[in-house]
């Protein structure tokens, strides 16, 4: 299979692309999707290609476009929902959890739930406290849904195939920052396993568990860290639920040193999670205390000298790692 | 846009186009219904069902107008009092009551229970314990339907309580810009809960509330069920035309409280005795005689069935099993790939 280099955006767009033309039943629904392509154009030309029949602009309603989502999974459809900010899936939390989540487990399995919810996440851009946050725990926490969190093009792409082809509602996170980083990019059926962690940098002295954006500092701060004799590993779960906990427990066997790095909260944060569940399994393999960087308890800032104090940086990283190594 | 029609009188009965049979099975229906939920309280009594039940007594004529006028491809979202729905659909009363009292053997497995009975198959979407929880869904269906170019429609019941939540809002706006076939069926039952339905409307044209989304909305008498199946008729038929929704405000009465054990401090008997002179059930009853459309030795027959059915399912849901200790992880995930590596991280 031919690898070319794509960004973020086209890697998520031309997953789109790939799954509409294979399945007649796959179609997205958001708000500026169609006409205007999306205000991060991801899904720009596909109204063109596909017809307004399958690419949906809405009104601003996020409650009533996720809800039709989930009656149209219901019923044999396969819809692609685009949240603009994850910050506005709060808006659309009862059609999330109470509706998607449950309806397989409630109806006895009688019901399957193939929604996918594309949103976006992440601090970094002066967007301030309502467009900025990293959300994923909230669903995280959730029986009966899948969590992505893709940190690269190709898993982008990847996992997106995956989770449009599966019968479980997905929360699918995007980072607003990103959607212009380039990465190389498998061409055609590339279909990254739900639930499995891919090792992005080999290392033997401490393991980085980094999601989504934070990946990208990581992998910037073990260049660093390399220059100064530090040889890092970077554990990248890519799917936050399920999680694949195999592989992050064999890197931490294996380097007896783990930094956490989440761009959520601290407080009840995905670097707790994992955390606590490598204290679960691997505790007695510790050589140090784990380290979490994850963002401050407090909203997200506008002002770029404070917001840049609230989530972690590439200097977090390395100051972290220090500390253990 | 907005009408109130006037109720379907004993002469009108000839327009309807349906058939002595029709118009008995309507009677049959409706009276299973009142004989489930009453015995369904009866078990509830007893300690046999766990959590709420919440009775449909008082609101049979809505499910059955309603019901009858849709076909079997035809999808329906329910409520937490969703047994009428779901009996009035098609279901069997035998896997419904063993939901209910969480059996193996019900529709869910047991998993579900009252407020969670659900039959795709059966084109019911789920009773949905959230208020205004299916619209929603309902509405969801009825875009499947105009995606696929497909003749269903899709009847969204829920109560007057769930006309004040934003959802009703939000969808009722997009049913109508894209012309999905949904009908929202809204059963005022008089009680949003523990509170009189009257105090928490600024004004009781509720019918109205179609207007602005360019709609028709209509204001009918719920206990008349050949009314509730006329109306209904008329929307589906539109709605299948690809004319777009319509919403429907059928009064009814509620005649137990909010679920069985409510102390209804909020209400006086008086107030109760009063609705109960119009309940449906009884009222059709002494039409079909009125009308000589059955007699009385048909509907004691039907009667007499109706209570045997029901004390099988009794029967049955008593003596079915409750589902295994692993059940408790099945179906969490519809995916198999995800549900495998739930039940690993269980290990």
């Amino acid at each position: 299979m031919a690898v070319r280099e794509l960004s973020y955006r086209d890697a998520i767009k031309e997953a789109l692309f790939e799954e509409m033309r294979r399945d007649p039943n796959v179609f997205c629904i958001g708000e500026d999707i169609a006409r205007f392509g999306g205000p991060m154009k991801v899904t720009e030309g596909l109204l063109q290609e596909f017809g307004e029949e399958r690419v949906v602009d809405t009104p601003i309603a996020e409650a009533g476009f996720v809800g039709i989502g989930v009656g149209a999974a219901m019923t044999g459809l396969r819809p692609v929902v685009e949240v603009m900010y994850n910050d506005f899936l709060l808006l659309a939390m009862d059609q999330i959890i109470n509706q998607a989540a449950k309806a397989s487990y409630m109806f006895g399995g009688k019901c399957k739930m193939p929604i996918v919810v594309r949103t976006h996440a992440g601090a970094g851009r002066g967007n301030a406290a309502q467009h900025s946050q990293s959300l994923w725990m909230l669903f995280v926490h959730l029986p009966g849904v899948i969590v992505m969190a893709p940190s690269t093009p190709a898993d982008a792409k990847g996992l997106l195939k995956s989770a449009i082809r599966a019968d479980s509602p997905t929360l699918f996170f995007e980072n607003k920052l990103i959607y212009g980083m380039k990465g190389p990019v498998p061409e055609g059926e590339h279909l990254v396993p739900i639930g499995k962690a891919d090792i992005k940098r080999r290392g033997k002295d401490v393991t980085i568990v980094s999601t989504s954006r934070m990946t990208v500092f990581a992998l910037g701060a073990a260049e660093k860290l390399a220059a100064e004799g530090i040889d890092v590993e970077i554990v990248d779960p890519r799917t936050l639920k399920p999680l694949d906990l195999d592989t992050v427990l064999e890197s931490v066997r294996k380097t007896k040193r783990v930094v956490i790095v989440d761009e959520g909260c601290r407080t009840g944060g995905f670097t707790a999670e994992v955390a606590a569940r490598i204290m679960d399994e691997a505790l007695d393999y510790l050589d140090a205390p784990m380290a979490r960087v994850a963002t401050e308890d407090t909203p997200i800032p506008y002002c770029r000298k404070l917001e840049l104090e609230a989530f972690p940086q590439e200097r977090d990283i390395i100051a972290a790692v220090k500390k253990l190594a | 846009m907005s009408k109130s029609v006037n109720a379907v009188d004993g002469e009108a009965i000839s327009d309807l186009n349906l058939t002595t049979e029709q118009l008995v099975e309507f009677y049959e229906k409706m009276y299973t219904i009142q004989r489930f939920d009453t015995e369904t309280a009866k078990l509830y009594q007893q300690n046999l069902i766990q959590g709420a039940v919440h009775s449909y007594v008082g609101q049979e004529a809505v499910a059955v107008g309603a019901c009858s006028a849709l076909r079997q491809g035809d999808y329906i979202s329910s409520t937490h009092r969703g047994h009428g729905h779901c009996l009035a659909k098609g279901l069997d009363p035998k896997r419904m009551l063993a939901e209910i009292l969480g059996r193996r053997t019900g529709y869910c497995k047991g998993k579900g229970g009252s407020m969670h009975i659900a039959d795709l198959d059966r084109g019911i979407l789920g009773a949905n314990g959230i208020v205004g929880g299916g619209i929603g869904v309902a509405t969801g269906a009825a875009f499947t339907a105009r995606y696929k170019k497909l003749d269903f429609v899709s009847l969204c019941f829920f109560g007057d309580g769930a006309l004040h939540q934003g959802i009703f809002h939000e969808c009722a706006d997009m049913a109508s810009l894209w012309k999905l076939p949904v009908i929202y069926l809204s059963e005022y039952n008089c009680f949003a809960e523990f509170t009189h339905s009257v105090k928490t409307f600024p004004h009781l044209n509720l019918e109205k509330r179609a207007e602005p989304y360019g709609f028709p909305g209509y204001r009918i008498d719920g206990n008349d069920v050949l009314l509730v199946y006329k109306t209904v008729k008329q929307a589906v038929d539109r709605a299948r035309r690809g004319e777009g929704p319509a919403l429907i405000v059928a009064t009814c009465y509620r005649l137990e409280g909010h679920y069985i054990g409510d102390p209804l401090t909020y209400r006086t008997r008086e107030e109760t005795e009063e609705a109960r002179t119009k309940e449906p059930v009884s009222a059709y009853r002494r039409r079909l005689l009125k009308n000589e459309i059955a007699g009385e030795e048909i509907l004691w027959k039907i009667e007499a069935k109706v209570q045997k059915t029901i004390q099988e399912a009794i029967d049955f849901a008593l003596s079915s099993p409750e589902p295994e200790t692993d059940e408790l992880f099945t179906d969490v995930y519809a995916t198999p790939e995800i549900q495998t590596l739930l039940l690993k991280g269980k290990k």
